[in-house]
């Protein structure tokens, strides 16, 4: 098992047609990914990827067609949040959102939309989700993971691939790679996928990779205390970072003295979560607690 | 994006937010004909840089006639303002705000802010105005009354008056206080911005209420639809090497140690400074290079590091997703080709092709130092600079 993601997954790809959307489809597919249906409107009616993946011009319709659970988004920033909150209307019952640069005001909205509809959203601003051997939604190098039950969920696209590819050069594999994204709001949390990694039997163990700014990483640790049964391995991007300046990442920043490095950290030992200083040590102190 | 006190107060002002009137001067000349236009007996000088503390630096002075008001525009005009947030170098004042004195009877505090655990703007208000708030936060937590808003409806009347009541206010100035925060509210939301500070809010003999300082940061990712605000940036308030940075569309923030980083994506930008620190030596930079990173822009970010005379060595640390790292050795030889390298360059390649990219290095013939694994690559450069 695993969660949110698995081979039997069927993934509508929303800006399919734009060069992004074909390029990561393509590399989804590649991987074995089941890419039921593109939309893109305007261009319903037509198929892309060497005529293998119909194109609808409407969410609802491509999940009618081809009875796709999951949206996978690459429209640009300004139209992405209506993407969104079209997915979370047309059916599907997982939002994955890669898109970088949406405005926080859209957001909001999306957000609350998509709440009140039920339905579950990763990202954006986000590498997406990964379920080893089974099913690659979003931009992740699928060829650096492998099948296992050590559980990854991050804010950072790049280091986590980092946590993987120390894990599988240890032989450690995963059950499923969760990137939660970079933005002030997302719409899934470190405590939600937390939750999901605590009910899957399948998974042993979490790498909890967290970055400077907000509170989401210390309310994780603070949830995790009381009703984690698995053990986290967790690490905090930003150690260096000066307060007031944003570290790429639109919430990553230090601001009016919240959100630091070290604040975090010290909440997540004090909730039992193990914490290691260095990047490079994510993979290791795995394998150190597994071992045990 | 950050602007100015003045740009605040003009932004706020069209959202019907009473501010004080008065007008921006380049010159003691101009400064006094301002005074002379709003007329009155008291006038307040204030220099505008994005800086806060401006006070305590010296950058904002009251004047009691126009030979006063001449020769505060006079100081603060081309005066090296610092600050506790401009840091030691402090920031040249251009620009001073001349406005009409006050008659200030209670100063309180007022604010907006997106709150990332509600996803929602909160508003956030205290009685304790004119001080730094984040003292207040820290001293008195509950001095700080907070109201979430849900976008759906907005800022309701009730929320205002509830907020409005706990400040103490009274009689009148309820309705004016419920009136003043709903535009408040209506010019952040319209004006996408990420926070809105109004330190202090006065109330007037009369019972009005004025915004007597404001500061607003905009959601840079929505500029796009709000032409009249991006006119509004002042290149001269920013790090020229950030600006440099945003044309190749490279994430860029100079920091003060010594060695240079070239990373591929923010989280692993951020993990780099730390361990480079872990090793013993200081970051120079954070740098993203980011998902598309092409030959020209690695050549741009190289140009950028090695622009800083602190820098001592380099660390170039990709993890190649998308990004396939033989495109970004090919980079890095041909911008080490174009510029005349005279510091060391540790590189270190994960992920797509970094087999052909480290073949490609160490036949380049340019000394660049190969490296496996992060924990490896942060004490070799550690080494380096020691030596260097």
């Amino acid at each position: 098992m695993s969660i949110l993601v698995n081979k039997n997954s069927r993934i509508l790809v929303q800006g399919i047609t734009g060069s992004q959307g074909s390029f990561h489809a393509e590399h989804c597919i590649n991987y074995g990914t089941r890419i039921v249906a593109g939309v893109t409107p305007g261009k319903g009616g037509t198929a892309v990827l060497e005529g293998q993946v119909p194109v609808y011009d409407t969410v609802s319709e491509a999940v009618q067609k081809t009875q796709a659970d999951v949206s996978l988004i690459f429209v640009p920033p300004p139209f992405a949040a209506d993407a969104i909150m079209e997915a979370a209307d047309g059916g599907v019952s997982l939002i994955v959102c890669i898109t970088e640069g949406i405005p926080t005001i859209d957001m909001i909205h999306a957000f609350n939309y998509v709440k009140k509809k039920g339905v579950r959203l990763v990202g954006p601003n986000c590498p997406g989700v990964i379920t080893p051997g089974e099913a690659k939604i979003g931009i992740m190098p699928g060829h650096i993971h492998i099948p296992g039950r050590v559980g990854v969920v991050s804010r950072s696209g790049t280091l986590t691939y980092e946590a993987v590819g120390q894990l599988t050069a240890l032989g450690i594999g995963q059950s499923t790679c969760v990137g939660i994204g970079g933005d002030p709001v997302i719409g899934s949390n470190f405590k939600d996928i937390l939750s999901l990694f605590n009910d899957d039997p399948d998974t042993d163990g979490v790498i909890m990779i967290g970055e400077i700014g907000g509170t989401a990483e210390d309310e994780a640790a603070i949830w995790a205390k009381a009703h984690m049964k698995k053990p986290i391995i967790g690490f905090i991007a930003g150690q260096t970072a000066p307060p007031g300046k944003r570290m790429g990442h639109a919430g990553a920043i230090i601001a009016g003295g919240k959100g630091t490095a070290a604040e975090k950290m010290e909440i997540m030992s004090a909730c039992g979560i193990h914490v290691v200083q260095s990047p490079a040590d994510m993979g290791q102190k795995m394998k150190s607690i597994l071992g045990n | 994006m950050k602007i100015h006190e003045y740009q605040a107060k003009s932004v706020l002002a069209k959202y019907g937010v009473p501010v004080p009137k008065g007008d921006v001067a380049d010159t003691p000349e101009r400064a006094v004909a301002i005074a002379k236009d709003l007329g009155g007996s008291v006038w307040v000088v204030k220099a505008q840089i994005h800086a806060g503390g401006r006070g305590k630096g010296g950058g904002v002075k009251l004047a009691r006639s126009f030979d006063e008001v001449a020769q505060h525009a006079q100081a603060i005009i081309g005066m090296n303002l610092v600050t506790h947030q401009t840091g030691p170098e402090g920031k040249r004042v251009k620009n001073v705000l001349v406005e009409a004195g006050q008659d200030i009877r209670r100063e309180l505090y007022f604010g907006i802010v997106i709150d990332r655990a509600t996803s929602s703007p909160v508003i956030m208000a205290s009685s304790e105005g004119g001080m730094d708030i984040e003292e207040v936060a820290a001293e008195n937590p509950d001095a700080i009354i907070k109201e979430t808003v849900d976008m759906a409806v907005g800022l309701m009347p009730f929320q205002a008056r509830k907020i409005a009541y706990r400040l103490g206010l009274e009689g009148k100035q309820i309705n004016r206080a419920v009136s003043f925060m709903q535009a408040a509210y209506r010019a952040f939301v319209d004006s996408d911005a990420s926070l809105l500070e109004v330190n202090p809010l006065i109330v007037d003999g009369t019972g009005g209420l004025t915004a007597l300082d404001a500061k607003m940061t905009f959601d840079d990712n929505a500029l796009y639809r709000h032409k009249d605000i991006q006119a509004m940036r002042d290149l001269d308030e920013e790090e020229p090497s950030e600006i440099e940075a945003s044309k190749h569309d490279l994430n860029f923030i100079k920091l003060t140690g010594t060695v240079g980083c070239m990373v591929n994506g923010a989280g692993l930008a951020m993990a780099t400074m730390d361990i480079i620190k872990l090793a013993g030596e200081e970051p120079a930079n954070f740098l993203d290079v980011g998902g598309g990173a092409t030959q020209e822009r690695v050549e741009a970010a190289f140009r950028l590091i090695l622009s800083d005379d602190a820098v001592k060595a380099v660390l170039i640390n990709i993890f190649g997703g998308i990004v396939r790292c033989d495109m970004i050795a090919r980079g890095v030889i041909e911008a080490a080709r174009n510029l005349d390298l005279d510091v060391p360059v540790v590189v270190r390649l994960e992920g797509t092709n970094a087999e052909e990219g480290l073949r490609l290095l160490n036949d380049s013939g340019l000394g660049l130092i190969p490296v496996q694994g992060l924990a490896a690559a942060a004490k070799r450069v550690a080494e380096v600079v020691k030596g260097a």
